[in-house]
Parts: structure tokens; sequence; C-alpha cells
């Protein structure tokens, strides 16, 4: 059809980098870019929800918590192989989300964010509660399970040996890839163009025959199943999840992580995800800053989405420009 | 018998501090329609700054007072800087960013001060006192009467004064307000700073029973918002009775209901939060809301 | 036919050279001038759009203007409510801007802002002029009647002891019986030295309560002078009579 795309090139750059990275960076620096992998898929899910419904998750943490439960349950108690574990943990995850969004349509904005936030609050104690599903605070350690891939030590693709961190970075990162793709298709399809209707308007997309419940709905479980790929990639990374994996933090910081990439923008989530991550190393850069200490990261991470919103007028400026260059073609 | 009348008193000490925190929730929120997801950091940062002026060999009484006239000094200062600029902007939009107050000053607080529990001697002896054979903590009963004092002082002086009139306006219609002459960015400031005042009186009542650390008011601030929306969002009288409501019910629940113990006291919160939210969304004191679309 | 500028007296209290004012693309006064002299009743006539409420929100600084508004001689540079409110200007809004939520009495209290205290005396004096609020003090104000609220945001006005009272539509949706008080009252306060600026879609009603008005056709004065006189002009009557 249309014109050379700049954002098939920025795609194509994309994984270019991704596939590239592992072999000029050390093993340390690939792990932690799975776990980045992991945050961008929870991001981009976030995005979708947030970003194009307008429907506010200060605990999407949660939904994570719950992919990343189901993969440990189902590899240390069910014989199930952490690949296959995935789907199942974003068809929980999603499904769990089309049910919370049906209650979250009778919630304005400010009150979601309220409930999101307890959720995600209480989410901890509940899973050290029902302790003999998952293990109550000790957790459930999955490393050297039977059902891991490549047992911890390493896999062999294509004639290629991987070792177990190359193979868990190429695992996050193809599936993020692949999500990526059905995010910018979701999104630049009827469906995406319905959502940005109901956020800009309830009333007008009501008026053009927007169902508003069913797309609101499926948002939250679109959202949530990318969430609980996440969760399930996260588990597998660090072969080991606990109550204490998933605390408010993580839900906060997944929100600063779609703010950084331009809210909405699913563009801007890889940048977000790296934030999440290198933030510290960020931190530790500047003078008399002792980043072993919890404290000036967190500061930062806060400060961040302090400046970004009062930037907020600017920004959304920017997130306009860019979403109406990319989702509104000439009819 | 005995053991019921111990729970309620001391449900309502907790119903107390989370009755000033609800209070200071609703204040905002009536005066700029914003939830300050930062309202419960701000406390646990009040709770330090008095902990540092005991350790430096300040008697308490002396350090509770500085530590209410920083706490509303930096209530003030902060709704300058960071909330004044983008008030105009989307609801949505304010309160991510005070999303981001509630990191920052998270990190802050661990920056300065660690992350490992400190032992915080309030000015009430824990030792019992004997009424009819029932035994009351002497703590319990002086969180409950500081409770009361600053809510009532509060409630004095918005109800009697005339600055408390400006606030009322400014927050019913700001429009309207500066017509007649308030200048309603000062009001909102203040109230900020007043918000900050209910915090800290919390936050330093809440530290001897949990150990101050930099998270310790997260879950305080869960049950206020659990007890402003069981009061209803814009109702500061049934701010106060929603946080005692909720901290008797807690404690009896956590008492009687073993399943639920003390591990999933939080979880009855949300439920009060989620319950309360879809089935009476103006709570028991607030009037409905006109819903924004 | 007068021009639009010297009505009356020689002291002005109020004037507008060239005052324009636009909500983001749209042009509300392309360039208003008028004047107010101390202790005239002025009325603003004009269609729906005109640019009545306008002028009325440039005065008492709730919209950005261009052009010099002088109030007592001086020119007025970054006006904002407040400072009008503080200067003696009271604006009564349309559709009686009043504290809802708030008691009649602490509506009151609120009109007396700027003054130092609440005075004992203004306020039996706004309920001499209201017996019917002095009924109702700890009512909501959002419960009063329509013409009951209209009463109370005119009283609230009063409590402020103005120099320049505005008023915007205050007939609207009332009770001819109501409207009849509330205009008696205006005339009242009038012939005691309050100055008045009123918008009015009833023409007729304004025209025969005030002294001088002035006539707004799409954000510009078209015809200004002595209330009698535009009474008897023809297109006057024509357009905004209705005889």
């Amino acid at each position: 059809m249309r014109r050379p795309q700049p954002k098939l090139t920025v795609f194509a750059v994309g994984v270019l980098v991704v596939i590239v990275l592992p072999f000029v960076l050390s093993e340390f620096r690939t792990v932690q870019l799975a776990t980045v992998g992991a945050y961008f898929i929870a991001i981009l899910g976030l995005d979708v929800l947030t970003g194009h419904s307008g429907q506010i998750s200060l605990g999407h943490g949660a939904f994570m918590a719950v992919g990343a439960y189901t993969t440990a349950i189902l590899m240390s108690s069910h014989g199930v192989r952490d690949l296959w574990t995935i789907p199942i943990a974003g068809a929980v995850a999603g499904g769990i989300g089309l049910v919370a969004g049906v209650p979250a349509l009778r919630l304005s904005g400010l009150y979601l964010a309220l409930a999101t936030f307890g959720i995600a609050i209480v989410l901890p104690t509940i899973l050290k509660k029902f302790d003999h599903f998952t293990g109550g605070s000790t957790g459930l350690a999955l490393f050297g399970k039977p059902t891991q891939t490549g047992h911890g030590i390493g896999v062999k693709i294509l004639g290629q040996q991987l070792s177990n961190n190359q193979w868990l970075y190429a695992l996050t990162w193809t599936i993020a890839a692949a999500l990526f793709l059905v995010a910018w298709w979701l999104l630049d399809s009827r469906f995406g163009r319905s959502l940005r209707a109901i956020r800009d308007s309830e009333l007008a997309a009501a008026a053009a025959g927007v169902n508003r419940s069913t797309y609101k709905i499926a948002a939250f479980g679109v959202s949530a199943a990318y969430a609980g790929v996440a969760g399930a990639l996260f588990a597998i990374n660090v072969a080991y999840v606990s109550p204490d994996s998933f605390p408010i933090q993580l839900s906060l910081y997944l929100l600063v992580g779609a703010v950084v990439g331009f809210f909405g923008s699913i563009w801007g989530a890889a940048l977000g995800a790296l934030l999440i991550l290198f933030l510290p190393d960020i931190v530790g850069l500047l003078p008399h800053v002792d980043t072993k200490q919890a404290g000036p990261t967190t500061f930062f991470f806060g400060a961040v989405l302090v400046v970004l919103m009062l930037l907020l007028p600017l920004v959304l400026r920017v997130g306009t420009a860019l979403s109406n260059r990319g989702y509104s073609r000439p009819q | 018998m005995a053991n019921f009348i111990q729970q309620v008193v001391s449900g309502l000490a907790s119903g107390g501090i989370y009755g000033a925190l609800a209070l200071a929730i609703v204040l905002i929120h009536r005066a700029t329609g914003v939830l300050n997801f930062a309202q419960g950091e701000m406390a646990t940062l009040s709770a330090f700054v008095c902990w540092s002026l005991i350790d430096h060999g300040w008697a308490f009484w002396p350090a509770f007072g500085a530590t209410i006239f920083l706490s509303f000094a930096g209530g003030v200062v902060l709704e300058q800087t960071v909330i004044r600029p983008i008030q105009n902007g989307p609801l949505l939009g304010i309160v991510i960013l005070t999303i981001g107050l509630l990191i920052a000053i998270n990190g802050l607080t661990t920056w300065v001060w660690g992350g490992a529990a400190k032992q915080f001697h309030g000015p009430f002896s824990t030792a019992p006192i004997n009424v009819g054979g029932v035994a009351f903590s002497k703590q319990d009963i002086g969180v409950i009467a500081i409770s009361v004092v600053s809510v009532v002082l509060i409630g004095l002086l918005f109800t009697r004064t005339k600055l408390g009139l400006g606030l009322r306006a400014a927050a019913a219609n700001p429009t309207e307000a500066r017509l007649v002459g308030v200048r309603v960015p000062g009001m909102l400031a203040l109230g900020w700073g007043l918000a900050a005042v209910l915090g800290a009186v919390a936050g330093v009542m809440a530290a001897p029973s949990l150990f101050l650390e930099p998270n310790m008011m997260q879950t305080v601030l869960l049950y206020a918002f659990a007890a402003a929306v069981l009061g209803g969002m814009d109702s500061p009288v049934g701010a106060v009775i929603g946080g005692l409501v909720l901290g008797v019910l807690l404690n009896l629940v956590g008492t009687y209901v073993h399943w639920v113990g003390g591990e999933l006291r939080l979880a009855v919160a949300l439920a009060v939060i989620l319950g309360v939210l879809l089935i009476r969304p103006a709570g028991l004191f607030g009037r409905t809301a006109v819903r924004r679309v | 036919m007068r021009s639009s500028t010297g009505c009356g007296s020689d002291l002005s209290l109020l004037e507008l050279r060239d005052v324009q004012a636009r909500y983001g693309e749209i042009t509300a006064l392309h360039g208003v001038s008028l004047t107010v002299a101390e202790g005239d009743f002025v009325a603003i006539l004009g269609a729906n759009g005109a640019g009545k409420t306008t002028t009325l929100r440039a005065i008492s600084g709730t919209v950005k203007t261009s052009g010099d508004i002088l109030f007592d001689d001086h020119k007025l540079f970054r006006r904002s409510p407040e400072a009008m409110a503080r200067k003696g200007v009271a604006h009564v809004p349309e559709g009686r801007g009043t504290f809802s939520t708030l008691s009649v009495l602490d509506n009151l209290r609120l009109g007396a802002w700027v003054q130092r205290g609440v005075s004992p005396r203004d306020l039996a004096n706004v309920f001499e002029f209201f017996p019917r609020l002095y009924e109702r003090p700890d009512q909501q104000a959002g419960t009063l009647s329509g013409g009951e609220q209209q009463m109370l945001a005119l009283g609230r006005a009063m409590m402020a002891k103005p120099r320049l009272l505005l008023l915007d539509e205050p007939s609207l949706g009332l009770a001819p019986l109501v409207v009849r008080e509330i205009f008696a009252a205006l005339k009242q306060l009038n012939e005691g030295g309050t100055t008045i600026v009123v918008v009015e879609q009833n023409a007729a009603l304004a025209l025969a309560a005030a002294n001088h008005a002035y006539v707004l056709e799409t954000g510009r004065v078209v015809l200004g002078g002595d209330a009698a006189d535009l009474k008897a002009n023809e297109s006057v009557r024509r357009s905004y009579l209705g005889y």
C-alpha cells in the first residue's frame, strides 16, 4: 500500500539491536536484559489499558504475580514444562483481567486508581496466607526442576549451543517482539481506534455506536494477559517466585515505565523498561551516592515521575503528535 | 467481655490514627478532587523528623510541636512547587504525580534514615491501667486523646474561623471564591499544609506501635483510604467516623475470626474499599457524587 | 443618537477603552469602549453571544483581555478576580453563583470576605432586604429555590459593600414577582450610592430600571446613551423590546 514506513524501520533496528546485544554484553547484563524484556511486555499491557482505553491501573504487578505464580505452581507441582506455562499464565491472568474489568467499569478514574492500588498492596499478604498453593513467604524455587527447559544449564537450538542466560534472553525477547507486533496490530485496528474514541469521549463513542463496556473490559483482559505473560517470563528468568517479588513498588515502577515511554505509545515501552533496570546504574554515576542502598534509586524513580508529570503538557503534545501520525490514516 | 472491651479500645486507638490520615486525604480531595497517594509517605517522613529531633535530645512534646510546624511548611511548599504547576491539568496526571511523590519520599526516608526499623518511644507508656477489671494500655488512651484533640481543632478551624470559611469556599467553588476575593491558590496550599499536619499526627502516633521504618505508613494509608471511602470521600466527619469504625472492626475481626487473624486485616480493608465503591460510592456520609463522564 | 462615550456625570468610576477578549480561537469582544459614572445604573443589552457576559467578566478580571480598563481613573494592570473584589467590585455571575454546599449564613459571611469582619449591621440590612433569607440562615444554599438563590447572591454581593456591582441576567428563570422584588432591591441599592452594571435579556425591565444603557452586537458597542433615549430608539425597540 503505502509510503516507506519509518516505524517499520524503527522496529527493524530495534530487533537488530536486541539480537546483537547479547554478543557484546556480559552474561550478567544479558540476564538483566532478559528481565527488561519481561517488564517491557508488562508495560506494553499497561500502555494498552491506561494509554489507550484511559483506565488507570496502579496494580499491574498483581497481574504479573498471577502469571508468575501460575507458571511456578504448574512447573513445580503439576509437571508442566515452563514453555507451555507461558500461554496458560497469559490466559489465566487475562481471564482474571476480564473479570476485573467488569467492576472496573463502575469506577471513575480516581477510584479505579485507588482500588488497583489497594489490590497491589494487599496481594503479598494474600499470597502468604494461601501458603499450600504459593509456598507462603518462602515462595517457590524453580531452579533445577525437571520442567525447566535446559535444566538451568543451556539449550541447543538449530545447532547453536546457548548458555542458560542466552536462552532466557532469546526466549523473553522473541516473545516480547511477537507481543509487540500483536499490540501494534491491535492498536492500529478497529479495536484500538474504538478504545481511543472511548478514552477521548465516552459520549461521542457511544453515539458512534461503539459498545463501550465490551471494549473497556476487553482492554482490561488484553492488558492483564500481557502482564501475565510478563510474570511467567519473570518467574522463568529468575527461577524463583515469592510474595516479596511483587511489592506495590513493582506496580508503581511499571507505571513509571509507561509514563517514561510517552504514556500510551507502545514505542516508548522499551525506554520505560530500560529505565526500571538501569536507573540504579545511572544514579550510581552521581557523586556521593551509594546505590548499594535502595533509597537513592527509589528517590530518583519518584523524582523522574514527578518531573515527567510536571512536563505533562509537553509530554501530551508529543504523545498526541506521535499517535496522530501513527494511527490516523487518510481515509 | 473484658477482652472485647480491650479490643474495642485498642481498635479506637488505631482507628484514631486511620481517621486522622483519612481526614487529611478527604481535605485534599474536597479541595482539589485529587487523591493524594503520597499522604502516607509524608506522614512517615514527619515521624522520622520527630524521631531525629528526639534522638538529638529533644523532649517529646517540643519535638512533636516542631514536627507539626515543619510538616505544615512542607505541605505548603510541596503544593506550591509540584502541585500548583499542573493544578489545572488532567486529574489523573496529578494523581500520578502524587504516586511519584510517594516513591520519591519513600526513597528519601530510606536514603536518609536507612531501611532498618527504629524503636520510637512515644510520650505514653505501654503500661496498662486497670479500670473495673479491664486493662487498657495508656498508649491507646493517649493516642485516642491526641487524635480526638487534633481532629476537633481542625474541625473548629474549618467551622469557626474566617480562614476555615475561606478554605471551605475555595473547596466548594473556586471560581466563585475568587469573585468574593478569596485567594484560592493560597487556600489550596494551606489545605495541603493542614493535611500534612494531620498526617504528621497520624505518623507520630503510629510510630511507637508499628516501629518506624520507611514503609511504615503504606498499610496505614490503605486503612485510611478505606476509612475515607467508608465515610464518604467528601465528608470530613465521615472520614473520622470511618476511621474509628474501621479500627474497631479490623480489631474485632482480627481477634474473633480466626481465619482472618492478623494476616488478612489488609484484605478486609480492601474488601471495604471495593465493597463501598461498587455498592455505595458516596459512602456512609457523603453526598452522591455527580459522575463526570 | 449620542456617541458611546460620555455618559452622564464627569466622575467616571469605570472606563473600558477598546477592550478585547478571546476564548481560545474565538474572539468574544472586538474592542468594547464604555464609561460608567459613579452612582450610575447601567444596563448592557444585546442578543445571545453579543459579548455581554464577557464584558462583565472582563471588568471583574475573570477573563484575559487586551485594551485598557480604568477604575477610579487608574489604569488596572494584571487584574485578578481577587484583586477586583478588594477594589470593591462585586460580580454576581449568571446562574446565581452561590456556594451551593455552604449554608446561607456562610454565603453571606463570604460576601464580606474583603471587609475587615462580618458587620452585624450589614447582615441585618441584607435580611431586611430579603426576609426570606433571615428565615433559613442554616439551610444549604443549593437547596434554596431559584429566587431565593438569586436573593442570596445579591445579598452576598451587598455584604461586600461594593462600589461597583455587576449582575449577569438576574432575572433569568425567575417568577415575575421575584424579579420585581430583585429589581426593586437593585434600585434601592443604587439610590444608596452603589454603582450598578446589569446585563439583561429582558430589555424592557433593564431599561426601566437603568439610567444609561449600552447595546452590544457581536462583541462591539453599537449604541449607548440615556436609557430613556434608547427606549425610544426604533431599532432598539424592534430588536430588543419587541414592539
